[in-house]
């Protein structure tokens, strides 16, 4: 007998994993949480349906999304992370010794519980004592602080479904007074590549947009998702992702890494034409 | 998380033995639809139509069929011996009706699908002919001048309490109307709005009481109170109270179809007879869709409103909490229930009072749809309204309140310079049907103060006059409705489209 997870990447086109067993099948308050384990791409982390994470390729994900903006602004003290309950990116931050206080808001309590228990490889530093988690709505955690934070993350699931309200303009404007007078915002930005994501990749874009001197969009490769070009949006107030990269600060670290380095980092900004005319709204 | 989108399981078994308490007082068994039933034996038969509707099960139009789907179209059928005929019901449409009755404590219930219009219209109609008096609130929607009109009944208003700093119109005070009452003993009956559209009620059972004793009927515009049937702790209904018709607007807080309502008659009304008044202006061809959104919307109340109306009023509360917390914004409830004018406050209702903001109700309306793609109920003024239900989910009211709280910083202005006078008592001179139908002139609207009007204006929503037939206009009032048009309400009832000429008695 065999098993093969599908994800549908759209109505037409399919993705399938070969599954060697289901350790996890379970109905939370929000959403359908399954845990696979894969003969080729290790354990993997399924929402309502949806491809969340693979261990095989999961730093790629978490270490963009972090060291990015990690490089650009050395002074990053205070760190909140919405959504991402598997704990992956918090994984990453707790890399850094300057961060001092990590918050992360996570609606679903159930996907931290299964994360800690059947995918130790992304949650493993969910009980650092700088990290503090807070099982609410992404959008109410926000709107309540003012001033607080130098970076905010995003790492949330696609607009649809318990994610949707995390790609709004209330959102976002929550985000930007949450944020201090160097805050930088970085997002989940979906793709370009399927009409229904690039349309609302380009929403998101251009609402970041309204509220930020700086917003620019990065991109990188994640082989299990959908057409494997995927973006993220670096919004900030006042550093620029490429020009005020601290380049000789982020190897002072000595982390080692397997995707990101100084020279990926310049390089995420070029973006090539598909994603350019997306966001110049020329297609 | 605050809110709860589901219950877990011992919470569900303790609502399910809540419902079944419920219906406790309910005779019939409200597990039935007996519409619904017949519509899907109908569907099972194949019957081969050779009557209207031409579009035959959607054949007929296919991009409508694509749009509203295949299974609206074929039910979209017309009165047959087997699905009775809401005209002269004796089957199942009767069987739904007793079942409706019977679920909200009537002793009869009538199916309309000209929404509660048309069972306001329906209420007036048959208590009232030419030159009969009726006693009613100002702040009546249109629907009941519009009867006024029609029927030529003469209007004996009762002016309501105003809320100053909200600048809102309020309930009836029992002692008015029972000054009314005293000073037109000929009259036939009172109209009550139960709740106003602001969610505000007045001592209905105290109105009951006096006008019941001085030989008159109580009619009640429960238009936005369909809830009070089935909930709890939510103002009294007008069958509970003792009144003796109520229009019921099920579509908007019930469940059913948009259009779709009830009109609701205790054992001192003969329905036969309002029946026939219905009938009068009633389609021969009542839609089968709202009226089977009436037989399940009921069956859905009858055995699950009570936790249905619990979560509303869980989402109403929390919401006002959190958007009184943003600052700025008054979301008014209960405390400011008084005991006479504001008797009682609806819950489930969202009002929201923006002037301290610095921005009109209308302003935010508009700020909501067009920078957030929310859509509210309405924005006046000084006040918004959100409409919440149980259909709800708790990250849509996130975004709401999250939405708001972004108004405030980003648009929130001083409060200095805007109109501070909602709502203003009229003159009446004339009555509705005289002054409609009397010779008009038709006036550049500014050169209109101290004539007497001609026709309705009002800002839809709310759907509240600010003048009818019949009425004095004043400069106030045209003040009002200058400024009403500049913040962008959209003003309806003049002939002129555009409200620049008002129609004045000659």
């Amino acid at each position: 007998m065999e098993l093969w997870f599908t994800e549908n990447h759209t109505d037409s086109v399919r993705f399938s994993i070969k599954i060697k067993r289901h350790l996890v099948s379970e109905q939370s308050e929000f959403q359908k949480i399954d845990i696979l384990d894969s003969e080729e791409l290790g354990r993997i982390l399924v929402l309502d349906g949806f491809l969340m994470l693979t261990e095989k390729d999961e730093y790629i994900y978490h270490e963009m999304i972090t060291h990015v903006p990690m490089s650009v602004n050395p002074e990053i003290k205070r760190v909140l992370v919405i959504g991402g309950g598997d704990g992956g990116a918090v994984r990453e931050l707790c890399r850094f010794k300057s961060i001092e206080h990590i918050d992360l808001v996570e609606i679903d309590r159930r996907v931290v519980e299964l994360c800690r228990e059947y995918l130790p490889f992304t949650a493993c530093s969910l009980d650092d004592p700088r990290v503090h988690i807070h099982y609410e709505d992404g959008l109410k955690f926000v709107r309540r602080a003012e001033n607080e934070y130098d970076l905010i993350i995003v790492d949330s699931t696609d607009p649809f479904g318990p994610g949707e309200g995390l790609f709004t303009k209330e959102f976002y404007g929550n985000c930007y007074k949450a944020l201090n007078d160097t805050g930088i915002l970085v997002n989940q930005h979906e793709s370009t590549f399927y009409d229904e994501y690039a349309q609302a990749m380009k929403r998101a874009h251009e609402r970041i947009k309204s509220f930020f001197p700086i917003a620019l969009v990065y991109q990188t490769h994640i082989p299990t998702y959908p057409s494997g070009q995927w973006l993220f949006g670096f919004a900030s107030k006042k550093f620029h992702p490429v020009k005020d990269q601290n380049a000789e600060w982020w190897l002072s670290q000595g982390l080692k890494t397997k995707y990101y380095n100084q020279y990926v980092h310049s390089g995420c900004f070029a973006l090539p034409n598909n994603v350019r005319d997306v966001l110049a709204g020329r297609v | 998380m605050v809110l709860k989108d589901n219950k877990d399981s011992d919470e569900l078994g303790d609502s399910l033995n809540n419902c079944q308490l419920s219906t406790v007082n309910c005779q019939l068994n409200q597990d039935r639809a007996p519409l619904y039933e017949a519509m899907r034996e109908y569907q099972n038969n194949r019957v081969v139509k050779f009557d209207v509707p031409g579009h035959k099960g959607g054949r007929g139009n296919k991009t409508l069929t694509g749009f509203l789907g295949e299974s609206a179209l074929k039910n979209d059928v017309n009165s047959m011996k087997p699905l009775d005929n809401l005209c002269h019901p004796v089957s199942v449409i009767k069987e739904a009706q007793e079942l409706a009755a019977d679920a909200f404590g009537a002793a009869n219930s009538l199916f309309m699908v000209n929404g509660a219009t048309g069972a306001v219209q329906a209420m007036i109609m048959s208590v009232c002919k030419a030159g009969d008096k009726i006693i009613l609130p100002r702040n009546v929607h249109r629907s009941a001048i519009n009867a006024l009109v029609v029927c030529g009944a003469i209007p004996v208003y009762v002016n309501p309490g105003v809320n100053g700093e909200l600048g809102i119109p309020l309930g009836m005070m029992p002692e008015e109307v029972e000054l009314a009452i005293v000073q037109n003993p000929d009259a036939k009956a009172v109209l009550v709005n139960n709740p106003t559209y602001y969610g505000i009620c007045s001592d209905l059972q105290k109105i009951v009481e006096i006008a019941h004793r001085h030989g008159l009927l109580v009619l009640c515009d429960e238009a936005h109170g369909t809830h009070f049937y089935f909930g709890e702790g939510l103002p009294i209904n007008g069958m509970a109270a003792g009144a003796d018709m109520a229009a019921a607007s099920v579509h908007k807080t019930g469940g059913s179809l948009t259009q779709s309502a009830i009109l609701l008659m205790a054992d001192t009304v003969n329905p036969d007879y309002v029946r026939q008044v219905i009938n009068l202006t009633q389609t021969t061809s009542a839609s089968y869709l709202l009226m089977v959104s009436l037989d399940l919307a009921r069956q859905n109340l009858a055995l699950h409103g009570k936790e249905f109306y619990a979560k509303t009023v869980e989402f109403a509360e929390y919401a006002r909490r959190e958007i009184n917390a943003i600052g700025g914004y008054y979301a008014f409830g209960s405390e400011l229930c008084n005991g006479r004018d504001f008797y009682a406050f609806d819950t489930t209702k969202l009002s929201v009072h923006t002037r301290a903001m610095g921005l009109a109700g209308i302003e935010v309306y508009d700020l909501l749809r067009d920078e957030y793609d929310i859509q509210i109920e309405f924005g006046d003024i000084g006040n918004i309204l959100a409409i919440i239900t149980g259909g709800d989910r708790a990250l849509d009211i996130e975004r709401l309140v999250s939405a708001l709280s972004e108004i405030k910083r980003l648009y929130g202005r001083s409060p200095v310079g805007l109109f501070d006078h909602e709502y203003i008592n009229p003159t009446v001179d004339m009555p509705p049907q005289a002054a409609f139908y009397a010779k008009r002139v038709s006036l550049p609207i500014n050169e209109t103060a101290g004539r007497v009007c001609g026709e309705f204006v009002m800002c839809y929503p709310p759907g509240i006059p600010i003048l009818a037939p019949g009425e004095r206009i004043t400069r106030d009032i045209l003040d009002y409705i200058a400024y009403a048009k500049e913040k962008g309400c959209s003003l309806t009832g003049p002939q002129d489209m555009n409200v620049e000429y008002l129609e004045v008695v000659e």
